[in-house]
């Protein structure tokens, strides 16, 4: 998500939150004012992102977490033990020496867990051996994030690049209240005083205790003001790669997902929604699903209706039998193919201005030699490996939801307004989650809604899980959105990027929900055009403009969200234009990119690293594509072949990234590879089609996720840094696609227009 | 609703289901064995994998009234040398990411490893290609195999 977006978000939910219970107003949010508890963060975060050195030298100092406070809400998820040293909201040390780190970020692949708690173990020296990570409760006050302003959430890659400093801090003054309480148990100077593996040590008196030792007198010890934190050149954890903290128990199926809640008496609904979005309950019929055996209950609901029951299998199958009568009188009913040529139609028009440098018709009716090339992208479905799922427990005065929270604020919210409780009331339990790649998060938190929903149509009778089927999630909508690209550009005589026009058409993610007043004042949705707004080559005239369409299919980011088309179409046409012009993509690449040295030290990098240049074997290509996202820059150079069918092969990527500081190198590493896989999955395969405005794909054998057999070796080669550290989960998806097009452009002289490639080919690459 | 006795992770488990009703639902919801997961329910995505006398089954379409007297193990109770090094080269390689996947990739690469100690990248492609993971760690999972194969020699 883009920070944009995310800063009106905040500002839409504050005045949710001052409609509903939670103690964030309005007028402080919009001036930066403080209050107790929220203050702290406020303007704070925006400001430090990416930006603060990871010797915390400089920088703006961030806010302490405040003390809990009797009555206050859990620190973590599961009861504070009596005699635990609660040193503050993030770090937790109990007597048998286990240091708790409660993250205030979800887990769901990324690493976040790892990377906060390597942060919190490196300033407290604590044993790595000893430290677990445990879910923050929802509580925006004390767990949000600090790109995000009062809000509680994880998006937009920024988990790390938000909480390092902070994390930090938790762990340096949780070590200085253990050296507190050794030193006054001992009767020693807290400077003599050594820490090392979850140890506290007076070498002149030869006193020695574990955390766990002096966890009860650390907790008499007052909070320090100021942190110390480490001289980066004395790290022991950080950029050491600690092992994950969750690879053990996803190891041995302990590690508990949403979908592993049991709650006693529990009921598994599964909810008959629309085949046409914006389609409507017109009546039904329950009385076959209500016969199926083990079905306890049918209700209606905003999204459909829910069959309940005491187990998936009897859900299923009262949900089959059920009969619902639909009124489409409102539903999109278009077919994909329909809006492509409204989309095209466009192309031909003046878009909303976006980005104009220097003249770009005019440089272009100049031009010894002009191109242009149409891309066009279909709808994606995210379809984690866990489909989404959500447990509630209503009763009259609390609600409890376990979820893969990934906006634990907006998820808390959406519970308030549905059950009718005050926000304060419902818990939420976030659970380890099976991807997301953004599905997780949505603006009106959809999931959470319904799922309250049906509990509440059975007026909290019972514990309720919903679960989404595969064929739900993949036909339920949310998609990144399709898009249509044109690109004009023109080369002087010399062979010189001269001009530069792109033109782009789509649906707006914000546009249309509630965001849009306040995310879109200058009417532009600026996710729709972020890596093509940012083009960073020099280019005397550029010009971009965009369309936004008007489509009734519910659209959302989807890991890298605008960088998904815009990486492509900037890199491919640069491709085109570097060719037309004799001279090397990695060579101009370089000598365009002379004023964005993060980027120009990527791009060589991966070319030295690849062998760029070197000969290949008859019948394999290079090609390469850089691309910034999430403040984080990677260069890929994938080399190709072509399969029997003429598709490419991809058989090695090899690929640079600059995240500054890489906290753990392997899970850096992790990171860039399944970027590269997943977005290979939908450059090769993916695209959600409408026919009569019905969803065609249903399950994994026709929406074909990447399998082994197609993946690629990946190599990664990190640039040393000691800039603040900026995003993983997303940055390596962008340029994997125009990386893979370029190649097939080296080896064939084709281009890719649409995706898939395996439409863009068998519909004629040319 | 018919009474079906199965064999579990060596362990004979009554339960009570209908008899169409997948083993991967009667491991989840009526035996609380929740390793083993749901992922696409019509066996596409391997999330579900089981072994039935050995062999890698997708729970998610074997109906429990086909079960009979075979032994079912799930990731909860498969064990011996190849699923330890299995399970030990998960770690070294630091293979998982969200993990919803992995029990159905140990579970197939054990079965793999067992049938073919020492396989090509070819036999893991073979074997692994049913085995989906969103999160594309298919270069650990390749790498870890290997490990494990190395391991058990």
């Amino acid at each position: 998500m883009s920070r944009n977006y995310i800063q009106w978000f905040l500002k839409q939910h504050a005045e949710r939150a001052e409609a509903s219970s939670l103690t964030i107003s309005r007028r402080m949010i919009l001036t930066g004012g403080t209050a107790a508890g929220a203050g702290l963060v406020l303007g704070v975060g925006c400001r430090r992102r990416g930006k603060t050195p990871p010797d915390g030298k400089s920088g703006d100092k961030p806010g302490d977490p405040p003390p809990a406070k009797p009555g206050d809400p859990p620190v973590g998820d599961t009861p504070v033990a009596a005699n635990d040293f609660v040193a503050n909201a993030f770090v937790r040390i109990s007597p048998d020496d286990t240091v708790t780190v409660i993250s205030k970020h979800i887990e769901f692949g990324q690493g976040t867990y790892t990377g906060l708690a390597t942060a919190v173990a490196e300033e407290l020296d604590a044993d790595w051996s000893k430290v677990r990570v445990e879910s923050a409760p929802a509580d925006a006050t004390r767990y949000n994030n600090l790109a995000m302003g009062p809000f509680q959430g994880t998006g937009g890659s920024n988990a790390m690049a938000n909480a390092f400093m902070q994390m930090r801090e938790a762990g340096a003054k949780a070590r200085a209240m253990l050296v507190a309480a050794a030193a006054k148990a001992w009767g020693v100077e807290a400077g003599e005083i050594t820490v090392a593996d979850s140890k506290v040590a007076h070498a002149g008196s030869g006193k020695a205790a574990t955390f766990g030792e002096l966890a009860q007198q650390a907790a008499t010890m007052e909070v320090p003001e100021k942190a110390t934190l480490k001289d980066p050149k004395d790290f022991k954890l950080i950029g050491k790669t600690a092992a994950r903290v969750d690879v053990p128990a996803k190891t041995d199926g302990s590690a508990k997902f949403t979908i592993d809640t049991v709650r006693p008496q529990m009921v598994t609904a599964l909810v008959a929604r629309s085949p046409r979005f914006g389609g409507k309950v017109k009546g039904f019929d329950a009385s076959a699903a209500k016969a199926v055996a083990g079905v306890v209950d049918v209700v209606q609901v905003p999204t459909g209706v829910a069959v309940l029951a005491k187990n998936f299998w009897a859900a299923r199958k009262g949900r089959e039998a059920l009969k619902v009568d639909w009124d489409d009188s409102e539903a999109e009913t278009r077919s994909s193919e329909q809006l492509f040529e409204e989309y095209r139609a466009l192309l031909g028009q003046e878009g909303k201005s976006v980005r104009s440098d220097g003249d770009a018709a005019n440089a272009l009716a100049g031009a010894a030699k002009v191109l242009e090339a149409d891309f066009e992208f279909p709808y994606l479905a995210h379809a984690p490996m866990e489909p989404l799922d959500c447990v509630v427990n209503l009763g009259a005065d609390k609600c409890d939801v376990w979820m893969g929270s990934q906006m634990p604020t907006g998820d808390q919210m959406a519970a308030a307004q549905v059950s009718g409780l005050d926000a304060q009331k419902v818990a939420i339990h976030t659970l380890l989650a099976g991807g997301s790649f953004g599905r997780r998060a949505t603006p009106n938190s959809d999931l959470t809604a319904e799922a309250v929903s049906i509990a509440k149509a059975i007026e909290g009778r019972t514990p309720v899980r919903l679960l989404w089927t595969r064929e739900d999630d993949i036909r339920g909508g949310r998609y990144r959105p399709m898009m249509v690209h044109r690109l004009r550009g023109g080369l002087d005589k010399a062979g010189n990027i001269v001009a530069w026009q792109q033109r782009v058409v789509g649906q707006s993610i914000m546009k249309g929900t509630f965001l849009e007043p306040m995310v879109m004042p200058d009417g532009i949705d600026s996710t729709m055009v972020e890596g093509a707004s940012t083009l960073p080559y020099e280019i005397p005239n550029l010009a971009l403009d965009l369309h936004m369409t008007e489509v009734g299919v519910p659209v959302l980011w989807w890991r890298s969200v605008g960088h998904t088309h815009t990486a492509y179409t900037t890199e491919v046409f640069f491709d085109m234009l570097v060719r037309a012009a004799g001279r090397d993509p990695l060579e101009e690449r370089l000598r365009l990119l002379a004023k964005t040295p993060r980027l120009h030290a990527v791009v060589k990098l991966v070319g030295e690293k690849s062998g760029w240049g070197s000969p290949l074997p008859e019948g394999k290509a290079r090609g390469i594509a850089m691309h910034k996202s999430f403040d984080t820059f990677v260069a890929q150079v994938a080399e190709i072949s072509l399969d029997a069918r003429g598709m490419p092969k991809v058989e090695r990527v090899v690929c640079a990234v600059d995240c500054g500081i890489a906290i753990n190198p392997d899970n850096v590493r992790n990171q860039m590879e399944g970027g590269v896989g997943y977005g290979l999955a939908a450059a090769l395969h993916n695209e959600i089609t409408l026919k009569d405005g019905k969803v065609m794909q249903s399950n994994f054998h026709d929406y074909q996720p990447m399998r082994i057999h197609e993946m690629p070796q990946v190599e990664v080669h990190i640039v040393p840094s000691g800039e603040g550290p900026t995003g993983m989960g997303e940055p390596g998806v962008p340029p994997i696609a125009p990386a893979v097009a370029n190649a097939y452009m080296q080896l064939t002289g084709k281009t890719i227009h649409r995706l898939p490639f395996r439409r863009g080919i068998e519909g004629g690459a040319a | 609703m018919k009474q079906y006795q199965i064999d579990v992770n060596g362990k004979a488990r009554d339960v009570e289901a209908e008899p169409d009703t997948p083993l991967l639902w009667v491991l989840r919801d009526e035996l609380q064995l929740t390793g083993t997961k749901f992922g696409c329910g019509v066996a596409q995505c391997g999330a579900c994998t089981v072994h039935v006398e050995g062999q890698p089954v997708r729970a998610c379409v074997m109906p429990v009234e086909a079960v009979g007297a075979r032994k079912v193990t799930t990731i909860e109770g498969v064990s011996g040398p190849v699923a330890d090094a299995v399970k030990q080269a998960w770690q070294e390689v630091q293979v998982p990411q969200c993990g919803y996947c992995q029990s159905g990739q140990v579970m197939t690469a054990v079965a793999l490893l067992r049938e073919i100690p020492k396989p090509t990248d070819a036999d893991i492609d073979a074997a692994m290609t049913g085995n989906v993971c969103r999160c594309a760690t298919y270069v650990r999972i390749r790498k870890a195999i290997h490990s494990a194969a190395e391991a058990g020699k």
